[in-house]
C-alpha cells in the first residue's frame, strides 16, 4: 500500500480557540452594560455603536487593501468591531456622527494600522480615538444626557437619530436643555466651587450608590466581565489590580478628606472604571503579557485614574491612564520576565 | 522670577549629579568596538573587502573609515549584525567587493599537483598541508573558502567546491510566512 | 584564608551559597516521590487511549520483507556485518558499532538478507537511510541466546556491556543509547532510578498495555538497571488514571521480593511524562538548564526499555521487537501490536483493520510531538511508539494564521516557563542573540503553546527552525574563531621568521665586521712591526 498522505507538522489537532472567537465573546460580555446604557440614556448608544462599527470596518478594509493584506481574514477577527464598540461606549449617546468618524480614523488607521495592524499597536486604539475627540471637541464630548426618570423619558429612536445626524437636537432645542452633567462632572466642579461631596447625594444626578443610571451600567459591565473571567477569556490580574488599586487609593483620599473626596464606591461605580478594568485595560496587544506584569499594569491604570480624577483636569481619567500605562508596558514586561525552568534565580 | 530660575537650576544640578553617579555605578564593561566588529566578521581572511584580512577591516569600520557593506562572505546577515552593533543603517552589499556565495572549500586535484608550495604560502589560515615536491592537500575543516590559493597555482589544479552537509546536522526549514495558508 | 578584597568575600559567599544549595538539592532529590509537586503550565488533553488499550496485545505476523534501518539511535549508522544472500537467525547481529554515536542492530527474525539499500526511514527530513532488507523464512528461529547466569552476581560493567550489545536504546521515542546514558550517569552518582510509565501524550497506550500485561519483566528490568547504575531505590511513575496498571505493578513488585521499588501515581497533565517535568513532579527540583537529571542523582528510563533490559540480561535476547500503538480515527480497529523491528508500517496498519475512508494524515508518534510520514513504506523502528492515523475532521483549520496578539496564553501553558510570544517575534526577525537569551534552548517542543494560540501560529515549527539556526550560527562562529586563531598563529609565525632572518643577517654582518676589524688590526700590527723592522734596520 503506497498511498500518499498530507504532511502537516505537529501538533496535529483541530484548534478550538480563534481570535475571532475571543473577540466575539468580548462583544457578548458587553451586552448587559449596553442594555443598561440604552435603558437609562436612550437608544443613542446603539446608533453610536452602529456608526462606529461601520466606519471601523470600512476603514480597516481600506487599510488592509492599501497594505495588501487578506481583507476577509483580518476582518473576520472582529478586532475592529471591538475597538468600535468600546469607543462608542465612551462617547455621549447623542454625539454627532462625525465624532465616530474622526475617532475611528485615529483608532483604526493611525493607532492600529500605522503601527503594523493586528498585534502591532503600541497604544489601545479605542482609547487613542477617544482621547483625540475628547481633547479636540470638548463641548460635544461633555454633552451627556440625564438618566431617564429625572426629566421624563430619554430621547426616543427618531429624536436620537436626528440629533446624531444633524449634530443638533431637533426642534431648535439647545444642548443645554437636554444635556446634564454626570456625577463625576459634578464632583470635579465641586472641587473648584468648594461644594462638599455629601451635598451631592441629594441631587438629581445621584442614584442609589453613585451616579443615577451610570451605577447600573457599571454593574452591567461587571457582570459581563465576570462572565469573561469564568470563560477564561481574560485573566484575573488586570481587573483585580485596576479595581483594587483604584479602591485603595480612593479610600485613602476619602479617609483623608471625606468632604472633598468621594467614597471609593462612588469611584468604582462611576465613569469608565469597571469598563476599563474588564474590557479596556485587558486589551492583550497593548498591555503586558506576563501575569506579574499585568498586576503592575492594572495597578498603574487604577492609580492614575484616581489621580487624574482627584487632582487632574478631567472628570474621568481612565483613558489617559490606559495610554500612559501602554507606554510603560514594554518596560514592565522586561522586568517581570518569569524565571526559565532550570535557570538560576538572577 | 528669581526663585523659578534658582529652583530649576537646582533641580538640573541634582539630576546632573544623579546621572553622573548612575553612569559610574551602573557602568557595563564591554569589549572595545574593534573586537566586537571582529567577532561578527566571518574570519575568511580573503581580502575581498580590500583590506589585508578581517582585523584591519574591523579596525577601519570601528574608526569609521570603511563602510560596513564590503564583506561578501559575511553576507546580508553580517551587514545587519554590524548595523545593529554600531547603530547605523544596514546597507546593501557592495557589488564591487564580490557576491555572497554558498560556503565552499578548496579541493586540490591530486593528479595534477606538482608540489610547488605556492598555495601553501598563500593560505591565510595554513589550511593546506604539504612540502616541496610532496603532495599538497587542503584540510577541509580548516578551509574558509577564501579563494586566495587559486591564483598562485601554476597548474590550476585547485577548485572551490560547495561545503557538504554532515549527516547529523540537518536543519529545519523556515516555516511559511503568515497569512499564506 | 581570609579574602583580602570585597570581591573575594562576595565570591566566597556565593560559593558557600552554591554549595548549600547543592546540598539542599541532593537532600530534596533523595526524598523523591514522598510527595508530589506541581509544574508550571501544561494542558489537560483528551486521552483517546481507551480505543486502543482495551484490546489485548497482538503479535504482528511477519511481513514479506523486513527493512531494518542501520540508524536506530540518535547518532550515526551502524556498520553492517552481513552481506547480500547471507542467512541470518533471529537475534543475530547485523549491524555493529562503528564510530562514536552508532550502536548495534540485530535481525528481527530468521531469514535471508536480500539487500542492503537506501530506504525511507522515519526521519523528519524525509531522508533515506541504509536498511538491511531481510526476507523471513517463516521459521522465526532464534540464535543461541547468551543469558547472564545469576545476574545479581555480575558486575555493573558487564551488565552494561550486555545492554549495549543488545542494541537497547530509549524506547520512549528518543532512541538515546541506554548503555551510554546509564554508564555516564553512573559516573556522576545516582541514588534513584525512575521508570517513566506516565505516557502523557494522547492516543499512545503502548506503555500502559506493557505494564498491564508484563509487569514482572518491568520489575525485573528495574532491578537490573538499579544494579547497573548503582541506585539505592527505584520509582515507577504511572498516571493516576491507570488503575489496573497500579495493581498489576504493585503485585509484581511484591512477587519479586524487591523492597526498594515504589509505584507512584502522578497527575495526568500533559506533558507530565517529559523527563524534566516528571522529575519536577516527583522531587520539586528543576534539572539545571544544559544539565541532565544525573546532576541531581536521578536517572530516568522508559518502562519498555526496562523490559528490553530484562530480556537482554536474563534471557540473552537482544532488542528485535517492540509494542506499537496503532490508533486514530482513521484506523478501523485500533489496538496495540507487538511488531518486529523493520516491519513496514503498511503491514502493521493492515493488522489493525486498515485505513478508514477519511484517513488524512499518517503520524509517527503522538498528536502533539509526532511527525508526519508521506507514505507507509517506512519501517517500524526502535523509536516507533505509535502510529496515529488522523482523519480530516481531526485536522480542520477554522482560521488561517494571524499575527500574535500577545494574549499570553502560550506563556501560561509553557512547562518550561518560557515566553513563546517573545521567541516567536525574535526568531521571525532573525534576532538570534535575543532568541538565545530568551531561552530557546530550554524549549522541550511539547506543543502546549501551539495548541492554545488563538492566532494559530505554528510555534513549534518556528522554534525548531530557530534551534537549527542557533546551532548553525554557533558552528559558524566556531569555524570563524578557529580561522581567526590560525590566521593569528600564521601571522605570528611569519613575523617570527622575519625577525629570525633579520637577526641572522645582523649577526652575520657583525661577524663580518668583527673579522674585518680583526683583519684591520692584524694588518696594522703587521704594518707596525714592519715599520719597526725598517726603523731598526
Amino acid at each position: 500500500m503506497n498511498r500518499p498522505f498530507d504532511t502537516g507538522m505537529a501538533p496535529h489537532y483541530s484548534p478550538s480557540v480563534t481570535v475571532g472567537g475571543v473577540m466575539r465573546q468580548v462583544l457578548y460580555a458587553l451586552v448587559p452594560g449596553i442594555a443598561a446604557h440604552a435603558w437609562f440614556f436612550g437608544p443613542g448608544v446603539l446608533f453610536q455603536i452602529l456608526l462606529a462599527a461601520v466606519f471601523a470596518i470600512g476603514l480597516e478594509a481600506l487599510a488592509l487593501m492599501v497594505r495588501r493584506k487578506p481583507v476577509r481574514l483580518f476582518l473576520g477577527d472582529y478586532s475592529a468591531v471591538v475597538t468600535a464598540v468600546l469607543f462608542a461606549l465612551c462617547v455621549p449617546p447623542l454625539a454627532p456622527w462625525w465624532i465616530a468618524l474622526v475617532g475611528m480614523v485615529f483608532a483604526i488607521l493611525i493607532a492600529k494600522h500605522l503601527y503594523g495592524g493586528l498585534g502591532g499597536n503600541l497604544f489601545n486604539p479605542a482609547m487613542v480615538g477617544y482621547v483625540v475627540v475628547l481633547v479636540s471637541f470638548p463641548q460635544v464630548m461633555t454633552a451627556w444626557l440625564p438618566a431617564s426618570g429625572i426629566t421624563g423619558q430619554a430621547p426616543g429612536w427618531v429624536d436620537s437619530a436626528l440629533t446624531i445626524i444633524a449634530g443638533q437636537p431637533p426642534g431648535g432645542v439647545g444642548w443645554d436643555a437636554i444635556s446634564s452633567a454626570t456625577l463625576l462632572d459634578a464632583i470635579r466642579n465641586s472641587a473648584s466651587t468648594g461644594v462638599s461631596i455629601e451635598s451631592l447625594r441629594g441631587t438629581a444626578v445621584f442614584g442609589s450608590a453613585a451616579g443615577r443610571g451610570w451605577e447600573w451600567v457599571a454593574l452591567g459591565y461587571a457582570l459581563g466581565g465576570a462572565w469573561l473571567l469564568a470563560r477564561r477569556v481574560i485573566s484575573w490580574q488586570v481587573p483585580a489590580a485596576v479595581i483594587g488599586s483604584a479602591l485603595a487609593l480612593g479610600a485613602l483620599a476619602w479617609l483623608a478628606d471625606p468632604g472633598h473626596n468621594p467614597s471609593p464606591i462612588i469611584d468604582l461605580l462611576s465613569g469608565a472604571l469597571v469598563l476599563g478594568a474588564f474590557f479596556i485595560a485587558t486589551d492583550p496587544v497593548s498591555g503586558c503579557t506576563s501575569p506579574k506584569g499585568r498586576l503592575f499594569f492594572g495597578a498603574g491604570v487604577g492609580i492614575l485614574t484616581i489621580v487624574i480624577r482627584r487632582w487632574g483636569g478631567y472628570p474621568d481619567g481612565l483613558a489617559f491612564a490606559v495610554l500612559l500605562m501602554n507606554m510603560a508596558a514594554p518596560l514592565i514586561d522586561r522586568f517581570t520576565r518569569p524565571r526559565i525552568f532550570g535557570h538560576e534565580r538572577q | 522670577m528669581l526663585t523659578a530660575i534658582l529652583s530649576i537650576s537646582l533641580i538640573g544640578l541634582l539630576f546632573g549629579l544623579g546621572l553622573g553617579w548612575a553612569a559610574r555605578r551602573f557602568r557595563v564593561d564591554s569589549d572595545p568596538v574593534v573586537d566586537q566588529v571582529d567577532a561578527i566578521l566571518p574570519q575568511t581572511q580573503c581580502g575581498q573587502c580590500n583590506f589585508p584580512g578581517c582585523r584591519p577591516y574591523a579596525e577601519a569600520i570601528a574608526s569609521g573609515e570603511a563602510p560596513i557593506n564590503q564583506c561578501p562572505p559575511g553576507g546580508e546577515d553580517g551587514i545587519r549584525a554590524l548595523a545593529d552593533l554600531l547603530g547605523v543603517e544596514p546597507l546593501p552589499l557592495n557589488p564591487d567587493n564580490g557576491e555572497e556565495a554558498a560556503p565552499a572549500v578548496a579541493l586540490i586535484d591530486e593528479q595534477a599537483c606538482i608540489g610547488c608550495t605556492l598555495c601553501i604560502q598563500a593560505c591565510p589560515v595554513d589550511a593546506i598541508v604539504g612540502a616541496p615536491k610532496l603532495m599538497h592537500t587542503v584540510i577541509a575543516a580548516e578551509c574558509t573558502g577564501c579563494d586566495l590559493c587559486l591564483p598562485p597555482c601554476p597548474v590550476d589544479c585547485i577548485d572551490l567546491v560547495p561545503r557538504g552537509r554532515d549527516e547529523d546536522s540537518w536543519s529545519w526549514p523556515r516555516p511559511a510566512a503568515a497569512g499564506r495558508r | 584564608m581570609a579574602p583580602a578584597s570585597r570581591r573575594g568575600t562576595k565570591m566566597m559567599l556565593r560559593r558557600l551559597h552554591q554549595r548549600r544549595l547543592q546540598e539542599r538539592r541532593q537532600r530534596q532529590a533523595l526524598e523523591a516521590g514522598r510527595r508530589l509537586f506541581p509544574f508550571h503550565g501544561g494542558l489537560r488533553l483528551r486521552h483517546h487511549k481507551t480505543i486502543s488499550c482495551e484490546h489485548p496485545l497482538e503479535r504482528t505476523p511477519l511481513p514479506q520483507r523486513l527493512y531494518v534501518p542501520l540508524l536506530q539511535q540518535s547518532g550515526r549508522e551502524a556498520e553492517p556485518v552481513v552481506g547480500e544472500g547471507q542467512q541470518v537467525l533471529k537475534g543475530e547481529t547485523i549491524g555493529r558499532f562503528r564510530q562514536w554515536g552508532s550502536g548495534y542492530v540485530h535481525a528481527p527474525t530468521s531469514g535471508v538478507v536480500s539487500a542492503i539499500i537506501e530506504h525511507p526511514i522515519s526521519h523528519p527530513s524525509g531522508m533515506e537511510g541504509r536498511c538491511v532488507v531481510i526476507r523471513p523464512d517463516g521459521l522465526d528461529s532464534w540464535i543461541e541466546p547468551d543469558p547472564a547466569e545469576n545476574w545479581p552476581e555480575r558486575s555493573p560493567e558487564e551488565l552494561l556491556r550486555r545492554i549495549r550489545e543488545s542494541g537497547i536504546v530509549g524506547l520512549g521515542g528518543a532512541m538515546f543509547p541506554t548503555a551510554f546514558k546509564v554508564s555516564d550517569a553512573r559516573d556522576k552518582g545516582i541514588h534513584t532510578l525512575i521508570l517513566n510509565g506516565s505516557e502523557c501524550e494522547p492516543y499512545i497506550s503502548c506503555d500502559e498495555v506493557l505494564m498491564r500485561e508484563q509487569p514482572d519483566s518491568i520489575v525485573l528490568g528495574a532491578r537490573i538497571l538499579q544494579r547497573a547504575v548503582g541506585a539505592e531505590r527505584t520509582i515507577i511513575a504511572i498516571e493516576d488514571q491507570m488503575g489496573a496498571v497500579h495493581h498489576a505493578l504493585r503485585d509484581a513488585v511484591e512477587r519479586s521480593g524487591a523492597d526498594a521499588i515504589d509505584v507512584i501515581k502522578v497527575i495526568t497533565l500533559y506533558p507530565e511524562g517529559a523527563e524534566k517535568q516528571l522529575i519536577q513532579v516527583l522531587t520539586g527540583l528543576e534539572v539545571p538548564s544544559g544539565g541532565r537529571p544525573a546532576d541531581l542523582g536521578l536517572l530516568c528510563q522508559n518502562v519498555a526499555t526496562a523490559t528490553a533490559v530484562a530480556r537482554a540480561v536474563v534471557e540473552g535476547k537482544p532488542l528485535v521487537e517492540r509494542i506499537v500503538t496503532v490508533t486514530g480515527n482513521g484506523i478501523r480497529k485500533p489496538r496495540n501490536v507487538l511488531a518486529a523491528i523493520g516491519t513496514p508500517i503498511a503491514d502493521v496498519v493492515e493488522q489493525a483493520g486498515g485505513y478508514l475512508p477519511g484517513a488524512a494524515r499518517l503520524v509517527l508518534g503522538g498528536p502533539m510531538m509526532g511527525f508526519p510520514l508521506a507514505n507507509d513504506r517506512n519501517p517500524v523502528t526502535k523509536a516507533a511508539n505509535c502510529i496515529l492515523v488522523l482523519n480530516e475532521e481531526d485536522l480542520v483549520e477554522p482560521q488561517a494564521e494571524l499575527p500574535c496578539i500577545r494574549c499570553g496564553e502560550c506563556a501560561a501553558a509553557c512547562p518550561a516557563r518560557l515566553l513563546p510570544q517573545q521567541l516567536n517575534r525574535f526568531i521571525r526577525a532573525g534576532r538570534w542573540s535575543e532568541t538565545a537569551e530568551t531561552g530557546l534552548a530550554d524549549c522541550i517542543e511539547c506543543g502546549c503553546c501551539d495548541i492554545v494560540c488563538p492566532s494559530q501560529i505554528p510555534l513549534v515549527e518556528w522554534f525548531r527552525f530557530g534551534k537549527s539556526q542557533l546551532r548553525e550560527r554557533a558552528e559558524e562562529r566556531a569555524r570563524a574563531d578557529l580561522a581567526r586563531r590560525r590566521f593569528e598563529a600564521r601571522e605570528e609565525r611569519l613575523d617570527r621568521q622575519k625577525k629570525e632572518r633579520k637577526q641572522r643577517i645582523t649577526e652575520k654582518k657583525k661577524a663580518l665586521r668583527d673579522r674585518q676589524v680583526s683583519r684591520d688590526r692584524i694588518a696594522e700590527a703587521v704594518a707596525r712591526s714592519r715599520k719597526r723592522r725598517e726603523n731598526d734596520a
